[in-house]
């Protein structure tokens, strides 16, 4: 470890693991519920009625909708928990995201999500000491294609 | 429903239709809501300030949404979302209410993006843009990228 770093050897051991896998439906409420909330009146995210006669056949997610922090249930703030458990500083900023899109994710799909920390590393900011943590994290659908990837960056100072 | 967008129709420096937004309180209650974030961060005072933020800021992740209604919205049904990335660089504050409905007057944010690359691949018609959101002073403070194929007329 190096001199002063705050990345602790309980933080080391958590990099690579892949956590427990998540499985959630996307219910087609909850997607009109995020595209209200974003103010999106797009057809394909809110047409509940319609929905069997567009391009996909069902109603769509925005994207990000099974992002970060995740829509339908990984619980960010657990894997937050076990970063300040095993030493990280407890303030937290979300630094951004970059999404990967495979396959169109809609109402009635069922999704399972694995997330493991790829990458911690630190450096000096206008904070202080700053932990920046990429998170990645795989949604896999029930035709077991891979829809979508995220790396998410954390921010905890 | 506007026309569809065609590969043909762009070219590098073309804007991305821009997309304007207004941060409200209420706004960010909706988003915790439907997105499953309840961070007090964006909705309790003291402990923003505790978090050395000064005040409730919005959500990352719901300006990384108006980015991808952005993008959507540009592409159209038949153009395809590949990639969407953006970063968190500066902090927004959201307008406060008036009434139920309606915030005071203040800032209103801009989602906007221009295209910096297009070219064929593996049979797609592919787009990448360079994307941000901008606050009323006009600073970049989401930057981000995104990737798209869209319909070509050249071939169905």
């Amino acid at each position: 470890m190096a001199e002063g770093s705050i990345i602790t050897e309980e933080l080391r051991k958590l990099m690579g693991v892949p956590g427990e896998p998540i499985v959630f439906k996307v219910e087609e409420g909850a997607i009109q519920r995020y595209a209200q909330a974003i103010g999106d009146p797009n057809p394909l995210f809110n047409d509940i009625e319609n929905a069997g006669k567009n391009k996909y056949g069902r109603l769509i997610c925005p994207p990000g909708f099974t992002g970060w922090p995740v829509k339908g249930g990984i619980s960010v703030f657990k894997l937050v928990d076990s970063l300040v458990k095993a030493g990280a500083p407890p303030r937290l900023l979300d630094g951004g995201v970059e999404f990967e899109f495979f396959e169109p994710i809609g109402a009635g799909d069922m999704l399972t999500a694995t997330t493991k920390i790829a990458n911690i590393t630190e450096r000096e900011t206008r904070m202080g000491k700053t932990m920046f943590t990429t998170v990645e994290t795989t949604f896999v659908n029930q035709k077991k294609k891979v829809a979508l990837k995220s790396r998410s960056t954390l921010i905890q100072f | 429903m506007v026309k569809q967008l065609c590969y043909e129709d762009v070219e590098v420096g073309t804007e991305v239709t821009p997309l304007a937004k207004i941060a409200m309180t209420r706004m960010l209650v909706q988003w915790a809501g439907a997105s499953g974030d309840f961070n007090p961060l964006h909705y309790e005072d003291d402990f923003a300030k505790a978090m050395g933020v000064g005040a409730p800021i919005v959500h990352g992740a719901l300006k990384r949404a108006w980015l991808g209604h952005l993008m959507t919205d540009w592409v159209g049904e038949q153009g395809v979302l590949k990639k969407l990335a953006c970063q968190y660089r500066g902090m927004d504050y959201p307008r406060k209410m008036k009434t139920m409905e309606e915030p005071h007057d203040g800032e209103t944010w801009w989602c906007k993006g221009k295209v910096t690359k297009k070219y064929g691949e593996g049979g797609e018609h592919l787009v990448e843009c360079e994307i941000w959101v901008e606050n009323g002073k006009g600073e970049k403070t989401t930057p981000g990228a995104a990737l798209v194929a869209l319909p070509s007329r050249g071939k169905k």
